[in-house]
């Protein structure tokens, strides 16, 4: 039995640090929100040479056809640098819901960094004023699928079908942009969009299930920088004669984030593998993978916050690239409570292994 | 559902667990911290080494079948799944075994391991005094050397199975000129023995799990002290990091539990529109209880490749002792009125209270997660 990353993997990551580390990714992700992309895009180019942006596109398409482990390997790492553009639909979604469909002739320009692809989740498009395109998904629940099972929560499941990726059957279109919206992040360009030519009907889940995947490791990542961060801080901010970090009351709410954290990778790890294998129960390691990643890196936010103090709540301070993204991340590819209902309905609807007291 | 990898022989050890478990298991039995209860655990310790199945990871030569950590886990997952009865066994086997095995003589390894795999011989642990609680290095009960051997004088306190266990062990100070973590010894004490008094102490569910030990002028033999002499810190060190770490909360133990809550939320939540909302608790105990599965394999390939598990035992301990908790106060909130009755379900939750406070305090864990992991400066209150 074995449970973890290869040697290959860590490598991968330490080489994702040396370039990331380097780069300036602060200056880049603040130039972005400022509408220069050029530093931004000039990483991207840095990391497609790094193979990043050809993970899961086929070999035979110029890619490396690698595993969704890869996957969170790379995002971990994009999330801890706070890398801005569109990353999870370019790398994460593109591939998995493009190839096999008449716009599979972009995936090798996607690996290669000379293509950006955009995908509306939720009915807005990230960076959609920079991409090649951008594709819209509208579900066709209702029209020529069979009923959803059982509901445990009643409610507006075809709208939440696309966002938790309940929906077998979709209409994949190039969209029509529309008006940028704000985002509490402000490197996170949203646009409106509409669905524009008609594509293809296709199940867009499990693509939709790796860019939920590749969300849940960013946010993992963003939450390790938030607790290095925070650590390096208390460590040299004196108040009382002391640093900071001395006080029980700052080492318990560091040490809480170094718990949650540390239970949301192995969740994280498992969901890639079960999308790897295809196996039944993998939308719900998907989603339990994103509640808790969601969840430690808020906390990881919380605190890094509050243990800084003033200067943490200030623009210019670059902890406020990784709280504002999370806040923005926590809520995007499912919400918390769309992806805890999903995981209540998997475990109600199909019961396990169930022992009753006693009984056996 | 899982993409775990097992061996086939690993598969079919896990089969092999199930089918002994499912013919022999006999069930929930009265707490074993009951006269009734310890003899009918002590009599199922028995037929666990019946069947070879009482300590798994041990020698053959001492009643086990040299099974892997993995093996281990495996077997732990089963019988956490089967419900099987708590282990009177566990100071023992757990915690002090793993020393004897360690630091033990060929003497102590002949005189006690065989004897605890079956139920004959049941053990006390005795840490703390009245003075001496998170803060174990200031203990002062003492031990003072006499011809062959050496005499224990003090108290010990919150000594789990004491009331019904045969033997203890713990430390007792050595060298009176010594302070702290030094001058101390760790000994192997008969509690039947001249001396020793043990007073009873009914916990929150109203059953003496655990007691308090007076000790007066208790004669100890030098073959029962346990590692060098003075050596006693170093030595009990590490059966606290067995207690945090793997081997006292099971990892199979949480799957378990949340499966059943699953069940619970099925059988009440789903009919009753106003415990729909504790849906969001069950499926945040259920990602604790898969998380804590996951993070246990991650552990268990990182200590088969070599790896050793120190300060993260406290990480470990933190995850499961909250779950724990919070997973039977769900469980109570779908009990809705009856959550007070008497029942399995209350009996968790009594015994998951202890958790954030047994095995090093919750609070303590936290310092040395910020302290060892995280590398904060040291001190400070």
């Amino acid at each position: 039995m074995r449970f973890g990353r290869t040697p290959e993997q860590h490598a991968f990551s330490e080489a994702l640090d040396d370039l990331l580390g380097a780069a300036d990714v602060p200056s880049a992700a603040r130039a972005w929100a400022g509408d220069d992309r050029s530093a931004g895009l000039k990483i991207w180019q840095r990391l497609a040479e790094l193979s990043v942006t050809g993970l899961l596109v086929p070999e035979s398409d110029g890619g490396v056809g690698a595993d969704p482990v890869d996957l969170t390997v790379a995002f971990e790492r994009l999330g801890y640098h706070g890398v801005p553009g569109p990353w999870i639909e370019s790398v994460a979604v593109a591939p998995r819901l493009l190839g096999g469909t008449p716009e599979a002739g972009v995936l090798s320009r996607v690996a290669s960094g000379e293509a950006l692809v955009s995908v509306a989740s939720g009915g807005r498009a990230l960076d959609a004023d920079v991409v090649e395109q951008t594709y819209a998904l509208e579900s066709r629940v209702g029209l020529d699928t069979p009923p959803p099972p059982p509901l445990v929560e009643p409610g507006e499941r075809q709208r939440a079908g696309v966002e938790t990726n309940t929906v077998a059957s979709a209409t994949l279109s190039r969209a029509t942009v529309g008006s940028e919206q704000k985002s509490v992040d402000p490197s996170r360009r949203l646009f409106d969009v509409t669905a524009g030519d008609e594509v293809v009907t296709l199940d867009p889940r499990p693509a939709l299930e790796l860019g939920t995947l590749a969300c849940a490791a960013m946010l993992h990542g963003a939450g390790l920088r938030l607790l290095d961060d925070s650590v390096a801080y208390v460590k040299q901010r004196t108040q009382f004669g002391r640093p900071i970090g001395e006080f029980q009351a700052v080492k318990h709410l560091l040490a809480d984030v170094r718990v949650a954290l540390d239970f949301a990778a192995p969740l994280i790890h498992n969901a890639a593998l079960e999308l790897d294998a295809e196996v039944p129960t993998a939308a719900r390691a998907v989603s339990a993978a994103k509640v808790a990643a969601g969840d430690a890196a808020y906390l990881a936010s919380r605190t890094a916050l509050q243990v800084h103090g003033a200067i943490g709540y200030t623009r210019e301070f670059d902890l406020s690239l990784w709280i504002l993204r999370v806040r923005a991340l926590v809520g995007a590819w499912g919400t918390p409570a769309e992806h805890r209902a999903r995981i209540l309905e998997s475990l109600v609807v199909e019961p396990v292994e169930t022992p009753s007291r006693g009984e056996i | 559902m899982s993409t775990l990898e097992f061996t086939q022989a690993e598969e079919a050890f896990r089969l092999e667990a199930r089918e002994w478990l499912a013919a022999n298991n006999p069930g929930r039995l009265p707490s074993m911290d009951t006269a009734e209860g310890a003899a009918a655990h002590r009599e199922w310790e028995r037929t666990l080494a019946s069947g070879r199945w009482s300590v798994v990871t041990w020698p053959e030569a001492y009643g086990g079948r040299d099974a892997s950590l993995t093996e281990w886990v495996i077997f732990e997952e089963e019988y956490y799944l089967a419900d099987a009865p708590t282990r009177i066994s566990q100071n023992g086997i757990s915690l002090l075994a793993p020393i004897i095995f360690g630091h033990g003589t060929e003497s102590q390894k002949e005189r006690y391991l065989r004897d605890m795999t079956d139920g004959s011989l049941v053990w006390a642990q005795a840490w703390s005094e009245p003075e001496a609680g998170s803060d174990l290095a200031s203990l002062r009960a003492t031990a003072t050397q006499v011809e062959g051997g050496w005499r224990l004088n003090g108290q010990k306190t919150w000594s789990s199975r004491a009331p019904f266990a045969d033997r203890g062990f713990g430390l007792f100070r050595s060298d009176p000129s010594a302070e702290r973590h030094r001058g101390l010894t760790y000994f192997l004490f008969d509690l039947r023995a001249e001396g020793v008094s043990v007073r009873p102490i009914d916990q929150l569910d109203g059953t003496p799990g655990f007691a308090e030990i007076f000790f007066d002028d208790v004669f100890v033999a030098d073959e029962d002290v346990l590692g060098a002499v003075g050596d006693g810190w170093k030595v009990a060190m590490s059966t606290a990091g067995n207690e945090r770490g793997l081997s006292l909360r099971s990892p199979g133990r949480f799957c378990a539990a949340a499966v059943r809550l699953v069940g619970l939320y099925r059988e009440r939540g789903l009919a009753d529109p106003g415990l729909r909302g504790a849906g969001d608790e069950v499926v945040d105990a259920w990602i604790g209880a898969e998380a804590y599965r996951l993070y246990t394999w991650a552990t268990v390939t990182h200590v088969e490749a070599g790896g050793s598990v120190g300060a993260e035992g406290s990480i470990n301990k933190l995850w499961w002792s909250d779950l724990d908790l919070s997973l039977h106060e769900t469980a109570l909130s779908l009990l809705g009125g009856e959550a007070e009755l008497a029942g399995p379900w209350l009996d968790d939750y009594l015994f998951s209270l202890s958790g954030p406070i047994y095995a090093g305090t919750n609070q303590i864990q936290r310092n040395i997660v910020a302290e060892r992991v995280l590398g904060l400066p040291r001190g400070g209150r």
